[in-house]
């Protein structure tokens, strides 16, 4: 039987899951919020790492067939989707009933609670086939994928366009239901859920017209075209391999939990490690010549030197104060009331970046504020946001010693482009040209990848936090 | 000195708890005594001076570092920043100017007498200028001393700096002291006083480098800070110092004997993991926790800067009874915040090389100056020079405000597993080639 490894990334806003097989490549990626509830944030996570295995699996064991017809592949990546949207279904229902529940201890008295269910009721109407349509269309793009804000979003447009006074109650009203509802693991019958999403695709495709580069109203797809003709096939041909690996038993023959939350795992002491090692070792294992690695997560950054053998010589992290860290680029989004994911392309745009001369994100706040009151474009304002950003990641790279060789930057910033591109010219600006620049697609998961390839290793280290938790346990 | 209820002891603890207990004693009945209260500080001391014309010293940094670990920094540090002073200014200085605003009670619960000479031997630490114009204003009236140190800024001690030192002893030093006293200067008496710091100094010595065995007996940092170097400073000269030291080494020859490892709060590290060298003063206000940290993961600390503050005498130097005052100019010109960075850099390396140690650390502290500065170039240096991995925090002396356990901890654990791994893999790759 194969044998599949797993390394738990609990950051302080993602916790991400990655599955490697046993020659180290990734197989399942699994990402969500971090909650209140850590041990829940892991499941969710691993659970969806071993979903997407599942389906990386079955493109493995179809391989030649993808090969020759592009629309097995298709098939696959739109079948995915739609488990995706299966699952939110789910848990929207979970929601639904939280939030009734919420609306009947809230409002006392019956004609209000009427009035309010109602408009829950409409709500939910509205924005139900809105996220259906995202999902599979594959409309959701570069926004957010978490459930809380998928929802959140589609839910606050509605609660918008209805009358002043019904804000208050039914903004307090979600922010009473929503954590219930998501700090709660929903099991899949994994079978079960890919069947129904293979029926949902085939109404997909059975009603859907002929799509052309003209049509606005889908995402133009050459190979939706391509499937659309042959689907019966597709899918009759698929179904054997698809039983497969619903049914495939998924051995994991070790694990490894890192990361901010990593001592609140429920995982064997000898399989919990620091998040700076994993980063390490994920980053050295892409890029083997990498000799030193930023990673910019929620509220770290870490500048860390490794050796050949991606062992951390050194290390250095922010202390006292997260600015420069994801969380401060979710506030500055916050403060801008756009999504986190439209910042770097904004600032993109930048023609000359405005200095931003905060080191506190409050301030840097404020002073967003006052600089938008002069005149300053949002463009340049946020260009000069993203460069302090990393002119604070210069400075802890220096202390840890600077740039050598090749150079790789890992964690969730490390998707924003404008961030890429002031770290491109810094690094250069003060280490020269010839510094070679890794960012991986995977750059969010390399702490849980590096953390899976321990797990591979099973190289045990021995932790105090882990032996407290024994003691505890 | 972390004086918890539960805390093990080994009899050398309980002499030095006694012998502290007296000297608080001794100073809360100054008056009654007919004795003279010294204020000066640790880097540099004159505490054989001092003790040779009757009086009795009082270091503002350890009552500091005691109302730290008594839980009383916070209060004192506020109060001081109540009467205006700032965030960033040395937190030693704070919580001792608020423990004299809040009447100067010391950590056995006794007054400690307001000073009748404040003796400003500066040793490299810039503050101590200020701290001492501060308490001059505190105390208005009372005389001081200024002993000027020339810092090492080659690294040698020349024959003029020696006699600028001597010079300033006894025409500036020694005459305020005899002023101050009202006894006449007694070359003997101090030369006999000598006799009685070299031979303590010999045995600290032998107790500090007994951490060179595997395993150390000893830790050479909070234990360092804790039980083997506090009684040197105030007790130096003294019979009493010797008696402490033959104990002391004693007991570690005892422990040697039975490899034994360090003793902790909590009994004896069972089994040496890593063997670190540090620089830099430890955190006061959580000391335990600090310190638990590192016993807890098997680390012990086979030297360390901060012990050498108050001299260094494991690179040689001893008081010399044959030229008592030529040899406090040097002892006060050779502590460690006297050295310049090349010399500490070169301490530390031969440090980690000597004690065989896995690892390098830096304490760094929030509000001391004189101690950050410089602390990336030496940790850089000895990584390179040394070839070992290096770790970086940061904590402050007394302001709890500055102590974040869960990031001290998050550091110090991928620390020790950054040790770990590296002896795992580089063990493979020992027995793969």
């Amino acid at each position: 039987m194969n044998k599949y490894y797993l390394g738990v990334d609990l950051g302080s806003t993602t916790s991400k899951a990655v599955i490697i097989n046993e020659q180290d490549e990734i197989i399942g990626r699994g990402i969500t919020n971090t909650r209140s509830n850590y041990s829940v944030a892991a499941d969710i996570a691993r659970d969806e790492a071993i979903y997407n295995a599942r389906f990386s699996i079955l493109q493995k064991n179809i391989q030649k067939e993808i090969e020759f017809s592009p629309e097995f592949k298709k098939y696959i990546t739109d079948l995915e989707s739609v488990f995706q949207y299966e699952q939110f279904k789910v848990r929207l229902d979970r929601l639904g009933e939280e939030l009734v529940k919420t609306c009947n201890t809230m409002f006392v008295d019956e004609d209000k609670r009427k009035t309010m269910l109602g408009h829950l009721i409409n709500i939910r109407k509205a924005f139900k086939p809105v996220i259906k349509r995202d999902y599979l269309y594959n409309n959701l793009g570069s926004k957010n994928q978490f459930f809380r804000d998928i929802v959140s979003e589609k839910y606050n447009e509605e609660v918008n366009k209805l009358e002043m006074s019904l804000f208050e109650p039914l903004m307090t009203v979600w922010d009473k239901s929503i954590s219930p509802a998501e700090n709660e693991r929903v099991q899949f019958n994994f079978k079960e859920l890919i069947h129904k999403a293979m029926d949902e695709l085939k109404d997909k495709y059975k009603n859907l017209p002929d799509a052309s580069a003209e049509d606005t109203s889908i995402n133009f797809d050459a190979e939706m075209n391509l499937l659309k003709g042959k689907f019966d096939h597709v899918s009759d041909s698929l179904r054997k391999h698809i039983d497969e690996i619903a049914d495939l038993e998924f051995n994991i023959a070790n694990m490894t939990g890192t990361g901010y939350g990593r001592a609140l795992l429920p995982f064997p002491e000898d399989c919990i490690r620091s998040e700076i090692l994993c980063h390490a070792f994920g980053a050295h294992a892409v890029f083997p010549e990498t000799r030193t690695v930023l990673d910019i997560g929620g509220q770290d950054t870490k500048a860390i030197q490794v050796d050949k053998y991606g062992l951390v010589t050194s290390f250095q992290m922010n202390d006292r104060c997260a600015a420069g860290c994801g969380r401060y680029l979710g506030y500055i989004a916050d403060e801008m009331s756009i999504s986190i994911n439209e910042l770097g392309p904004m600032a993109m745009e930048s023609e000359k970046e405005v200095v931003i001369c905060s080191t506190c994100t409050v301030f840097a706040g404020a002073e967003l504020r006052e600089l938008t009151n002069l005149g300053e474009k949002r463009a340049d304002i946020l260009g000069g946001l993203h460069k302090a950003i990393i002119m604070r990641a210069m400075s802890l790279i220096a202390r840890s010693g600077g740039v050598f060789n090749e150079f790789t930057f890992t964690g969730g910033v490390a998707r924003n482009p404008a961030v890429i591109k002031y770290l491109a010219q810094l690094v250069k600006e003060n280490y020269g040209d010839n510094i070679k620049i890794n960012i991986h697609t995977d750059s969010i998961f390399m702490g849980a990848l590096g953390g899976a390839m321990f797990a591979r290793r099973n190289i045990a280290v021995e932790l105090p936090s882990a032996k407290k938790n024994k003691e505890v346990a | 000195m972390a004086d918890h209820k539960d805390a093990i002891k080994e009899n050398s603890m309980i002499i030095q708890k006694e012998m502290l207990a007296k000297q608080f004693k001794d100073l809360s009945m100054a008056t009654e005594l007919g004795k003279k209260v010294v204020y000066t500080f640790v880097p540099g001391n004159l505490t054989e001076l001092i003790l040779s014309f009757d009086m009795l010293p009082v270091y503002p940094e350890i009552n500091a570092l005691q109302s730290g670990m008594r839980k009383k920094s916070a209060e004192y540090i506020r109060d001081a920043e109540k009467i205006g002073f700032s965030e960033d200014v040395c937190t030693y200085v704070k919580c001792d100017i608020g423990m004299m605003l809040n009447g100067n009670i010391g950590p056995t619960g006794e007054k400690i007498p307001p000073p009748d000479l404040l003796l400003l031997s500066y040793t490299g630490c810039f503050t101590f200028l200020k701290w001492f114009e501060n308490l001059e204003r505190l105390y208005p009236g009372v005389p001081v001393a200024m002993l000027h140190t020339p810092y090492q800024e080659d690294g040698i001690m020349t024959e003029d700096q020696i006699n600028y030192m001597v010079k300033q002893l006894k025409e500036e030093v020694i005459p305020k002291m005899e002023q101050v006293s009202g006894q006449k200067y007694d070359h003997e008496r101090l030369a006999k006083m000598m006799e009685n710091s070299a031979k303590a100094e010999d045995l600290l010595v032998k107790i500090l480098e007994s951490a060179k065995n595997v395993p150390s007996p000893i830790d050479a940092y909070f234990a360092g800070v804790y039980y083997i170097g506090p009684i040197f400073t105030a007790f130096r000269g003294t019979q009493d110092a010797v008696d402490y030291y033959t104990e002391l080494w004693n007991e570690v020859q005892e422990r040697m004997r039975l490899g034994l490892g360090p003793v902790t709060p909590e009994g004896e590290i069972k089994e040496e993991k890593f063997r670190l060298v540090v620089e830099g003063p430890p955190n006061w206000t959580n000391f335990r926790e600090f310190w638990k940290i590192f016993y807890d993961m098997g680390a012990v600390i086979v030297a360390s800067s901060y012990t050498k503050v108050g001299g260094v005498y494991d690179l040689g130097f001893r008081h010399d009874p044959k030229e008592p005052l030529e040899s406090l100019s040097k002892y006060c010109m050779g502590v460690y915040t006297n050295m310049n960075l090349p010399q500490r850099v070169d301490m530390l390396e031969k440090y980690v090389k000597d004690y065989k140690a896995d690892g390098f650390l830096i304490n760094s502290i929030k509000s001391c100056n004189s101690f950050s500065a410089g602390q990336l170039m030496i940790m850089r240096e000895i990584e390179q020079r040394a070839s070992v991995p290096v770790g970086f925090i940061e904590s402050d002396l007394v302001d709890p405000r500055y102590f974040s356990y869960a990031n001290i901890k998050n550091r110090l654990e991928s620390y020790f597993q950054m040790l770990e791994q590296r002896k795992i893999i580089l063990k493979q790759e020992e027995t793969t080639v």
